[in-house]
């Protein structure tokens, strides 16, 4: 009996709040980047992100009000502010990294344009063997003559 | 990638080959395409020579400042023209499938 008594306290005194605040953070960032990354409408803008950081930022409000209330200890004060930026430098980074950062890229501005013949190129394929442009639009699709070749430049995995 | 793998067909339907091209090795990009089960046409452009060509060298944006390609797609009919140009200011952001089928149209009127 006085073992239970004393767990409640403990969860009582426990503030949740802010550690479900910091969770929700997490859960907008990593959704984002291995679940929603496959649904263009999603990828584009993170709306998902957004809503899981809106409601972490509710609880994050409960967690320091919480935690600031008069009476309440300094320890706990230290532990909530420390999760408390935690999960705001989660949400930061994330929102910098997909919103600002992603932006930094050249203008390109000499890249080939509609109309403009596409420059020609010979390059390894997977097995070794070299490949021209050329050879791509010409080589059938199916046993077809391809109408166009689609050239997918990306960064590389390294 | 993915998107582009789920549509192959729509794209073969329609006379269109796509092919991906990035810095990596053909061993790296062998690997990646096992891995991801990628069945289409993967280059590999190390020397950073096509990517020059077409003026998507990011540089320094590679692991240890190597020199890549910035995300982009070029549509190129059969005579070698280019008829759609995705350049993308986003990373994250990159052409739908259901677009490039709609960019296609100018080739079957071809």
């Amino acid at each position: 009996m006085k073992g239970s008594v004393l767990k409640l306290t403990m969860f009582k005194k426990f503030n949740w709040q802010i550690w479900f605040a910091f969770l929700l953070a997490l859960a907008g960032a990593v959704t984002y980047a291995f679940v929603f990354i496959d649904y263009p409408a999603l990828r584009d803008f993170p709306w998902t992100a957004l809503g899981f950081f809106a409601l972490a930022l509710g609880f994050l409000f409960a967690g320091f009000a919480r935690a600031f209330a008069v009476g309440t200890r300094l320890p706990g004060k230290i532990a909530a502010s420390i999760v408390g930026l935690l999960a705001l430098a989660v949400m930061g980074l994330f929102l910098f990294a997909v919103l600002i950062a992603a932006r930094w890229l050249p203008e390109s501005k000499n890249a080939p344009q509609v109309g403009q013949t596409a420059p020609e190129f010979s390059l390894p394929d997977i097995n070794g063997k070299q490949v021209s442009l050329s050879e791509l639009r010409s080589a059938p699709i199916k046993g077809n003559p391809p109408k166009g070749v689609l050239l997918i430049f990306y960064r590389g995995y390294w | 990638m993915r998107s582009i793998e789920k549509n192959l067909n729509s794209f073969e339907s329609v006379g269109i080959r796509p092919v991906a091209i990035s810095v990596d090795t053909p061993e790296e990009t062998r690997d990646l395409c096992q891995k991801a089960g990628y069945t289409f046409t993967f280059l590999s452009d190390q020397k950073n020579d096509a990517i020059r060509s077409y003026d998507l060298v990011h540089a320094g944006a590679g692991e240890g400042g190597k020199d890549i390609a910035r995300p982009a797609e070029f549509l190129i009919d059969s005579s070698g023209v280019v008829k759609w140009v995705n350049l993308t200011e986003n990373y994250w952001v990159r052409a739908r499938p259901e677009q490039i089928l709609e960019a296609a149209k100018v080739l079957e009127a071809e």
